[in-house]
């Protein structure tokens, strides 16, 4: 049996807001009976504020109260705050959901910006018309969702993205794709969220990492130019180069150490690299 | 927490008979003897062993010496399995079905995955019943084994087990049944059939859990999967639980006197149960064959709804029952029996079984009646999807696998 919290409880016992609202703005549509669950978010917007919200849902239990809760939060907001609520506000609403059942929460906020986006006149995006492609055939999950559910909660694991969006939860053919975008997230969101100081680095680490970035990123770019490049020495912060084929002797030869590889070295391993040609 | 008013999940697991309690209970305390020891203290348990087997023996119509006592019903069916391929090296070859128990489906995919064996998995017809020509044809000089269970846990649907095991022994393949559900619910004679192993788990008959057995018919090649001492005959080595072992043979000997009262009393509640709720809830189906069934079992699905939902309402109201939606197991789809009877989605995801035993009551019944159409229309209040609107689901959307 799943442990939900009083508060998840409370909201599907005794859901809020519930049913169909004639009059609405507009209506966000996410889910589908095939999927086992489906939200349908009716919103009343008047001068730019929130003014109403109700729902249908089908699905389970903390469906239901993902649904409730997030009518509760939405009413009272302009739409430019409701469009900042994240699933995990709507899970933070119901004191938490377990994780296996967060994908509610996404379900939630996923509806919550399709009705805005219909009320703005912008195209909404239904699954099989949304932006990016479909990772996920069992259901219907792209990899814009799944890019946006890893950065927004953090998920490091397959898992963790099938209990946020449901995808992989079927065949299970696309976990590799899955990894992949996680790596994908994860590398490009470490550096702004973690921001590793780079004197943490021991020498070893920070001589493999600059190896590493030459042999991965320089190297193949010179040698598109038909020139190539080796690495000297590493004596703390002064790396030294050997420019080969058609650098030697290229006039642009300065530009290329000290504005391609020192700025990508700097940028991907130490800010205090200097480069130098021996 | 405390227990619910009314308990009809009993295919999930049953009460413990006090008649059973009463009967293991001084193995606990005074009787706590090893029965292998050379000192009578231990021995006397021993005899009390050899009564239990005695008892489940004469349930299942087989000699007590083919009877070896199990930690469970997983147990068992892993042992017959592996023993029927550690028998026949030369065989790599394995028929099932596609609704089997995952004790016996995850052990049958894990050995085609990683250790190479060849798996046919029979499906089955929109009422959950078996092709029997497919069957024929599934065997091969190949097949080391074919396990069939005797009876479907979330539908109750029952498979012709005799016929099955009559065809393997003509064609010279050993079979295996899981009649964990079948057991105390549907006569069996296992010395008039031709079935070589049968499986049964204590706590489905109302001894406690931690208790299991394996039929194995006489000189049915045995290889044992638990090696080490010489109990149950070197066939399952570890000292005996006695008391499950004492409980089990309690809880055989109470089965056997409630056979007939399984195919009356509880039948007949549970055909009430059945046929009042599929005609006081609209848009309702019975899943599984609407005879070739267990006497206690009644799935229905609900469309519209979503199982979960409809489990923690009846839970509100003290009725205890389980499902077959994604949401109730962790994992995203819905029961893998009824995907592989084609039970369309808009029924799958809101399926709900109820299963009863002897000591459900009529009362019992008549409450579940009374509230049940409530809560369906409670969560039907909350669907988007309407009774007589258009089937919902868009064929331009992304399919679900299940």
């Amino acid at each position: 049996m799943w442990e939900y919290t009083e508060i998840v409880k409370e909201h599907f016992l005794n859901p809020k807001n519930v049913g169909e609202m004639k009059d609405a703005s507009c209506v966000g549509e996410v889910g589908s009976i095939a999927c086992g669950d489906a939200l349908k978010l009716f919103l009343k917007i008047e001068d730019g504020v929130i003014t109403d919200a109700t729902f249908q849902t089908f699905g389970c239990a903390s469906a239901i109260a993902s649904s409730s809760a997030l009518t509760e939060l939405v009413k009272g907001k302009t739409v430019d705050e409701a469009l900042k609520i994240s699933n995990k506000d709507i899970a933070g609403a119901l004191g938490g959901l377990p994780k296996e059942k967060m994908h509610c929460s996404v379900m939630g906020q996923e509806a919550l910006e399709a009705a805005i986006k219909s009320w703005r006149g912008e195209a909404v995006a239904s699954r099989e018309h949304s932006e990016g492609e479909i990772v996920c055939e069992c259901f219907g999950v792209t990899d814009h969702q799944i890019l946006e559910a890893v950065r927004e909660n953090d998920l490091k694991t397959v898992e963790d993205v099938t209990y946020y969006t449901k995808a992989g939860g079927g065949c299970a053919k696309c976990h590799e794709k899955i990894a992949e975008l996680i790596a994908r997230a994860r590398g490009a969101a470490s550096p702004a969220a973690t921001p590793e100081p780079p004197k943490r680095l021991t020498n070893i680490q920070r001589m493999r990492m600059i190896e590493d970035v030459l042999e991965k990123e320089i190297r193949p770019r010179l040698q598109l130019d038909g020139g190539d490049i080796e690495l000297a020495d590493i004596e703390g912060p002064l790396v030294s180069v050997t420019l080969r084929g058609h650098c030697v002797g290229c006039p642009a030869s300065q530009a290329t150490v000290h504005g391609t590889v020192e700025r990508i070295l700097r940028e991907k391993v130490d800010p205090e690299i200097q480069v130098r040609e021996v | 927490m405390t227990a619910p008013v009314i308990y009809l999940d009993n295919n999930a697991t049953t009460r413990v008979a006090p008649e059973v309690l009463e009967a293991m209970l001084p193995f606990f305390s005074e009787l706590y003897g090893n029965p292998s020891s050379m000192h009578s203290f231990g021995g006397q348990v021993g005899k009390d062993l050899r009564e239990a087997r005695e008892s489940l023996a004469d349930l299942l119509g087989c000699g007590a010496d083919e009877i070896i006592f199990t930690s469970c019903g997983t147990e068992s069916d892993n042992t017959a399995i592996r023993s029927a391929l550690a028998a026949q090296p030369e065989k790599r070859h394995i028929v099932t079905t596609r609704v089997e128990h995952p004790a016996v489906l995850s052990l049958c995919k894990f050995l085609e995955r990683s250790q190479g064996y060849r798996v046919t998995y029979l499906g089955v017809d929109a009422e959950g019943r078996l092709n029997m020509d497919e069957v024929a044809e599934s065997l091969t000089p190949d097949t080391a084994i074919i396990s069939v269970m005797w009876a479907n846990n979330e539908t109750g649907v029952l498979f012709p087990i005799p016929e099955i095991a009559a065809l393997a022994k003509a064609r010279g393949v050993i079979m295996h049944t899981d009649a964990v559900q079948a057991v105390g619910k549907v006569p069996i004679s296992l010395k008039d059939l031709d079935v070589d192993m049968l499986s049964l788990s204590g706590h489905k008959l109302h001894a406690p859990k931690g208790i299991g057995a394996l039929y194995v018919r006489r000189k049915l090649p045995y290889r044992p999967f638990l090696i080490g001492g010489h109990q149950e005959h070197g066939r399952r080595a570890g000292t005996e639980n006695t008391t499950g072992i004492i409980a089990l043979g309690a809880a055989a000997r109470a089965a056997k006197a409630h056979l007939p009262v399984e195919n009356t009393q509880v039948r007949a509640l549970r055909d009430k149960l059945e046929a009042s709720l599929l005609a006081a809830v609209p848009d309702s189906r019975l899943n599984g064959h609407k005879t070739e069934r267990l006497p206690n079992t009644a799935n229905i699905s609900f469309k519209y709804v979503e199982g979960e939902a409809i489990l923690l309402l009846l839970d509100q109201l003290g009725i205890a029952a389980s499902s077959g939606s994604a949401c109730t197991s962790g994992s995203l789809e819905p029961s893998h029996v009824l995907r592989a009877m084609g039970v369309p989605f808009t029924f799958a995801h809101g399926s709900i079984r109820f299963s009863l035993s002897r000591y459900t009551t009529g009362a019992d019944v008549d409450y579940v009646v009374a509230n049940l159409p409530q809560v369906i229309e409670t969560l039907r209040k909350i669907s988007p999807y309407k009774q007589g609107e258009a089937d919902p689901i868009d064929p331009k959307k992304p399919a679900c696998s299940c």
